[in-house]
């Protein structure tokens, strides 16, 4: 399951920052896009051709919590438990989501890698609250029925594709 | 003459220069206590125990504080010893306090800080969890339980030795010292030299222990137990073991080590007059062939792995030589091939990375390594320690025959500049007194990190550079690279300052480091024999147990085992 990475990917966010070693955040931050997580080849890739040690580069990694170790789903759903969508009942959201795919707080993604559920602290669309995102769109207005109405949507939609 | 004061608790103290209110302070006779600070790396400023307070009631840490002339400092009011009691408790709420049984009992900061401020009891909960150890390695054990985050040892790896082996992970309560992905430090790209445990200050990270094994040997009747001690030992035990700090101390090691139950007792720097001897024709041979220059030296297993895991493409360059240990290593396993009793050999080492040296393939025959067991300095005075022996009150004894022959060549080993002065006595046409001094005094001394000499050779000068410190080593394979320096012959040394730095020996400040070393060129002096070739116990050596077999005996390929 793991990730092999393409170097020539690799190479091409390196040169977007000029192989400058005090971009690694930025460029962890752009292979991330890639893979949607930062697969295990890129640390020893990044590190041979930037001259930074592997240990930095996972410190770095590990220190901030929008990087993932762990790959993620097609289907992303940050479920937003910011005050006004907490107050909004969000928790009843996230507890259907996460019992209609069989995951929890720590096991974030589902074995077929289709879906991702993680809680977001505020996604700044609180009049819309209790809202989730799905890959980055935002749905407001929700309810746990609407939350499982989504994902059979979803799942009807990749099964499509 | 400066004439700027700073007031440290209503004492004036000049500004001479120091970096940091911190050097400052101590410079003026105050202990202020510290975790994170250590001269010899950046100033990170985590730990926060050495705190002063200014006249205005604010805080700040000593040592990232430059001084300025007109402060006022006070370093001992009830505000600062709160809050150090605090810290300390605070650090001592999630860590092993079972001080009895651990390594670094009796010699941890944590221990002597929380003792020196009166921690009789700890306000909180215990969190400390089991011990989750990391015992991967042949050189370190990692404990993250015992660790403080004081990333002395982080520092130490990157800047330092320039391996970056391990780094923090995570963050916040989560924080810990770890290698990347968690893998065992073995399978990481540790090098062994084992500088995180000299300076870490706490049992974290510790240099594994062999003694065991020892005692075990020792009281075998069936075992002939040969041990070998290397050069910088001798001038390492002095200060832990009620003697000088840097004094030779051969002889009294010979009779600890002759009560303590071995049967030979021998000096590595005999084993250092044939790497001497090897490397010189090696040097020649390749200057004469103008191939694989310049050539490094190999007689640091530290740098061996470092250049196997950063640089094997300079593999070529270093030294077929193996290390004096491994070379008297299998001279003295030969020497007892047909003893009728199972022959041990041990080597007392400096050095975290020669028990890697031991363990490697290269270094076996028929699954049975040259040498068996490597302790440290420091496994030698806990050995001497649990025997009862009184150091200060024994005899000295000398070293075993038949090889109780060494040069003063071979002792200067343990220290950085040691092996190419070694080497150039050698190489050298001249072989009068005169031009021994001027040997030493060519730039081949001294404690500094990068050092450059050049020996004339027939019509033309050759260029030698001897380095210590990884960092140093990687710097200068960069300047070679680039076409900025360019040389014939390289010393180097993982530890900074050579062995008698090195991460084995008790823990001592610069002035030690530096009285080891004279320690060294010290017992050169009191050496008849001053160059190897000169050795008769080497001379007679090649004439018969060494023939016919010296590459077989002497020399390493690293490369073949080298994917």
């Amino acid at each position: 399951m793991e990730t092999v990475c393409d170097a020539v990917q690799l190479d091409r966010i390196l040169e977007k920052y000029q192989y400058d070693p005090g971009s690694i955040i930025a460029i962890l931050q752009d292979t991330q896009e890639v893979y949607h997580y930062l697969p295990r080849c890129v640390f020893p890739y990044f590190s041979g051709k930037l001259g930074i040690s592997e240990a930095r580069i996972f410190s770095i990694a590990t220190f901030y919590e929008n990087f993932s170790l762990e790959p993620k789903g097609k289907y992303v759903i940050k479920v937003c438990d910011g005050t006004a969508c907490h107050v909004r009942k969000s928790t009843a959201i996230l507890d259907r989501l996460r019992s209609e795919l069989g995951l929890s707080s720590s096991k974030k993604t589902t074995d077929d890698l289709l879906f991702t559920v993680e809680t977001v602290s505020c996604l700044g669309a609180c009049g819309l609250a209790p809202t989730l995102t799905v890959n980055d769109k935002v749905m407001g207005m929700m309810s746990p029925e609407k939350a499982a109405e989504l994902l059979k949507e979803l799942k009807e939609e990749n099964a499509d594709a | 003459m400066s004439r700027d004061f700073v007031m440290v608790d209503n004492i004036p103290v000049a500004i001479e220069g120091e970096k940091n209110l911190l050097s400052l302070i101590r410079k003026a006779g105050i202990e202020l206590p510290t975790f994170c600070y250590h001269s010899e790396l950046s100033v990170y400023g985590a730990c926060r125990m050495c705190m002063v307070e200014n006249k205005w009631g604010g805080m700040e840490a000593a040592c990232s504080t430059p001084p300025k002339a007109g402060m006022v400092i006070y370093t001992n009011t009830p505000k600062l010893r709160r809050y150090r009691k605090m810290i300390l408790e605070l650090l001592l709420s999630n860590h092993c306090r079972d001080c009895t049984t651990c390594e670094k009992n009796g010699e941890c900061k944590l221990q002597e800080l929380a003792e020196r401020f009166g921690i009789k009891r700890v306000r909180f909960q215990n969190t400390a969890e089991q011990p989750k150890l990391d015992d991967s390695s042949p050189c370190i054990v990692r404990d993250t339980n015992k660790c403080i985050l004081c990333g002395d040892c982080v520092r130490m790896c990157n800047e330092v030795q320039n391996v970056g082996a391990i780094d923090f992970m995570s963050r916040g309560a989560k924080m810990t010292v770890s290698t990347a992905f968690h893998i065992p430090i073995a399978e990481s790209n540790c090098v062994g030299c084992g500088q995180c445990a000299a300076v870490c200050p706490t049992g974290a990270i510790v240099v594994k222990k062999e003694t065991e094994n020892i005692w075990a040997a020792f009281n075998d009747k069936k075992t002939k137990v040969v041990v070998q001690i290397a050069p910088a030992v001798r001038v390492g035990l002095g200060g832990k073991l009620g003697q000088k700090a840097g004094e030779d101390l051969m002889g009294k090691i010979v009779a600890a080590l002759k009560r303590m139950g071995a049967d030979e007792v021998y000096d590595t720097a005999t084993g250092a007059d044939l790497t001497v001897m090897e490397e010189a024709n090696e040097f020649l041979e390749r200057l004469e062939s103008g191939e694989d220059l310049p050539l490094f030296t190999s007689c640091c297993p530290a740098w061996i792995q470092y250049a196997e895991k950063k640089h094997p493409e300079l593999l070529p360059n270093i030294s077929t030589c193996r290390s004096p240990m491994e070379m008297f290593g299998s001279v003295l396993k030969e020497e007892n091939k047909h003893s009728r009793r199972r022959t041990v050999v041990v080597a007392v080492m400096p050095c975290t990375a020669k028990k890697f040296e031991a363990a490697r393939d290269e270094f076996k025959e028929d699954g049975v390594p040259y040498v068996d067991y490597v302790i440290t300095t420091q496994e030698l005075i806990q050995m001497i320690k649990e025997s009862g022996i009184y150091f200060s009150e024994l005899e000295s004894e000398a070293i075993d025959m038949p090889f109780s022959g060494k040069s003063g060549a071979g002792v200067i080993f343990g220290v950085t500049g040691g092996v190419t002065e070694a080497v150039i006595r050698r190489l050298a046409e001249d072989k009068s007194n005169a031009e021994l001094r001027s040997i030493a005094f060519n730039g081949v001394r001294g404690m500094q990190g990068v050092k450059e000499t050049t020996v004339p050779y027939g019509e033309r000068e050759l260029k030698i550079a001897m380095v210590s410190g990884l960092k140093n080593a990687e710097d200068l394979i960069q300047r070679m690279k680039s076409g900025e320096a360019q040389y014939d012959f390289v010393e180097v040394m993982a530890c900074p300052g050579g062995c008698v730095c090195g991460a084995g020996q008790p823990i001592t400040d610069a002035e030690g480091k530096k009285k080891r070393g004279a320690g060294l060129y010290a017992a050169d002096k009191m050496c008849s024999i001053k160059r190897s070739e000169e050795n008769p116990v080497v001379m007679s050596l090649y004439s018969d147990l060494l023939k016919g077999k010296v590459h077989k005996l002497l020399h390493v390929d690293y490369q073949k085992g080298n994917r």
